[in-house]
């Protein structure tokens, strides 16, 4: 008894994702199947990889709103290069997208010494509004299917997003946990003039940080693309609050210095099964979002018990 | 006596069109960046044309302040009634009431006015419209089947409208379930996760109505991830291009199309009869009681 609440108090995320997955079971005969739980899986990689990013932003000390909006327009960037026929080079335009708004984010925080709040929230609306320019509001739709294998194809009876997601986690988790970057976004996070004063740069670090959340954005869009065999203008609206509610359910702080990636994928999880779940029960949209909203405070709220 | 009916309609017919070419009417459009505003401004003017009415079309440009400004100069040209397709139901307000004060007419279209007074509003029935994608799954079902609904915006009165029909309709159907409901907000990227889900809960559905094209078209690539296209019907709400595409290529059923021509038409002529007769007029259809459907 006293090992389970030492469990409960340290991994909150995971011992709800497992209250989660038994109260499912027991309410959907659904549930539990691998079909399901695979394409749960598969549904959940496109939020969970925008949410790793924002991990290294929220570690340390930062915030990205502009995640949502940089999703859609390097989405378009891509389907409109592969419209024209290369795999190869959308892809890379698309990845460049992103590297660039996060560069751009990057630089304007640590050189102007701004708010990433406020930094962020303007590139949100700027990147909205290339976006709806680029595509003059119109979806680009009709992929081959050699770059749809991306979204929709299998390895091992395993699905190709699912692969990408652990992929980019184990990276993330390589990055925060073995290597100085990490080292230096929770120390950044933690204490910014401290880390300053040891001699770290920070400035170049966090240029680091936002480049790779944006990214991870756009290789998310990637998969969505590929998945609906469409790019659309108004991609990714609200993604940015799906992520932060991710991070923060596995146990990061918005003020900076603690969080792991391994609890934004729990984080992540739970905000896919829940939407899993609300559909397989067919339970009345009206009820959805508060139901939603109550099972993230009760997970917050055993976060605050440690 | 003959002859004198003769002289009298040739008369009223020749007042008729000394009056009507007389008559300014305004056309204040929300937007003409939408290929839907730009075909009902098309129906508008040719009717102004066939009843020789002076039609003067203004494009607000989606922009609610501009709609105001534009509204306002029509009232200081002095023009004799105002069709209004607003931008937003609640920001068109005060235009409407500043027609009022000035004793302009005003019939708005597609989106109605939340305030003022107005002869008459003209738009696509969404109610109906949901009865129509029902009565045509259960044709093509046979009457037997299960059914699932994706739900748009939830509180917006397409949301609503097109909902209630569908759901008024399908219920008439004793052997038409209707196993799942749930909302994609009328997003494409939605339509497609939450298909899936009514998928691994329901994989033996036969037909799912899309209360919007983009919900129908990520529900057809859900459909299309598990081979069962050829098994399920699906049905959408809008015709918009991508919709009409795929109905080309056999992936979808049907959409609901709405006739914005139509709307502009239907506009002007009722400007026209309320500028002639001080009225409007909306004939309601008969039914024929026989012993068949004698209740």
């Amino acid at each position: 008894m006293k090992g389970i609440w030492n469990l409960m108090r340290r991994y909150p995320v995971v011992v709800g994702f497992i209250a989660l997955l038994v109260v499912l079971s027991i309410l959907s005969d659904r549930f539990l199947t691998i079909s399901n739980l695979l394409n749960v899986l598969r549904q959940v990689s496109v939020q969970a990889i925008i949410a790793f990013g924002m991990t290294i932003v929220i570690i340390s000390g930062g915030i990205d709103l502009s995640v949502g909006s940089v999703f859609a327009f390097s989405a378009v960037v891509l389907a409109s290069i592969l419209k024209q026929g290369s795999i190869l080079l959308a892809v890379l335009a698309g990845l460049g997208v992103g590297a660039l708004f996060g560069l751009f984010n990057g630089f304007v925080i640590a050189k102007a010494k701004l708010q990433p709040f406020i930094v962020t929230l303007a590139t949100m609306a700027i990147a909205r509004s290339f976006t709806l320019l680029y595509t003059n509001g119109m979806p680009i739709t009709g992929f081959s299917d050699a770059f749809r294998f991306i979204g929709r194809g299998e390895i091992f009876s395993i699905p190709v997003p699912v692969f990408i997601m652990f992929g980019v986690f184990f990276l993330t988790w390589y990055l925060l946990s073995q290597t100085k970057l990490g080292l230096y976004a929770y120390s950044i996070g933690g204490n910014e003039e401290a880390t300053r004063l040891s001699g770290v740069n920070v400035d170049n670090y966090k240029i680091i940080f936002y480049t790779l959340s944006g990214v991870y954005s756009a290789i998310s869009a990637m998969i969505l693309i590929a998945r609906l065999n469409s790019a659309q203008p108004i991609f990714g609206e609200g993604y940015e609050l799906d992520a932060i509610a991710a991070v923060v359910l596995g146990g990061a702080s918005l003020s900076g210095g603690k969080g792991t990636v391994l609890g934004t994928l729990f984080g992540a999880l739970i905000m896919g099964i829940i939407n899993n779940g609300l559909n397989l029960l067919n339970v009345s949209p009206f009820y959805q979002q508060a139901v939603k909203g109550s099972i993230i405070l009760a997970a917050v709220l055993l976060e605050r018990e440690k | 006596m003959r002859k004198l009916v003769f002289t009298l309609l040739v008369a009223l017919f020749m007042l008729g069109a000394a009056f009507g070419a007389k008559y300014v009417v305004g056309l204040s459009l929300s937007t003409l960046n939408n290929p839907f505003f730009v075909t009902l401004r098309d129906g508008a003017i040719d009717t102004a044309e066939k009843l020789g009415i002076e039609l003067i079309v203004l494009d607000a440009q989606d922009n609610p302040a501009k709609q105001l400004n534009d509204i306002e100069d029509l009232i200081q040209r002095g023009v004799d009634l105002i069709i209004i397709n607003p931008t937003d139901s609640d920001a068109i307000v005060s235009a409407v009431e500043s027609a009022n004060e000035a004793g302009i007419p005003v019939i708005t279209v597609d989106r109605a006015s939340n305030g003022g007074k107005v002869v008459c509003h003209i738009a696509s029935d969404n109610v109906e419209g949901g009865r129509m994608a029902a009565r045509y799954i259960a044709k093509v079902l046979n009457g037997k089947g299960k059914v699932v609904e994706l739900v748009g915006i939830l509180g917006t009165s397409a949301a609503r409208d097109r909902g209630k029909g569908f759901e008024e309709e399908i219920a008439k159907y004793p052997g038409l379930q209707l196993v799942a409901k749930q909302t994609a907000n009328f997003n494409r990227a939605e339509g497609l996760i939450v298909m899936e889900n009514i998928l691994e809960a329901h994989p033996d559905i036969d037909a799912v109505f899309a209360q919007n094209d983009e919900m129908a078209l990520g529900a057809i690539e859900a459909i299309k991830a598990t081979g069962k296209l050829d098994e399920i019907v699906v049905v959408g709400f809008d015709a918009i291009p991508d919709a009409i595409e795929a109905i080309k290529k056999g992936e979808m059923e049907a959409t609901i199309a709405q006739q914005p021509y139509l709307m502009g038409q239907l506009a002007v002529t009722k400007a026209f009869e309320y500028l002639t007769t001080g009225t409007v007029f909306f004939p309601v259809e008969l039914k024929l009681i026989t012993q068949e459907n004698v209740e």
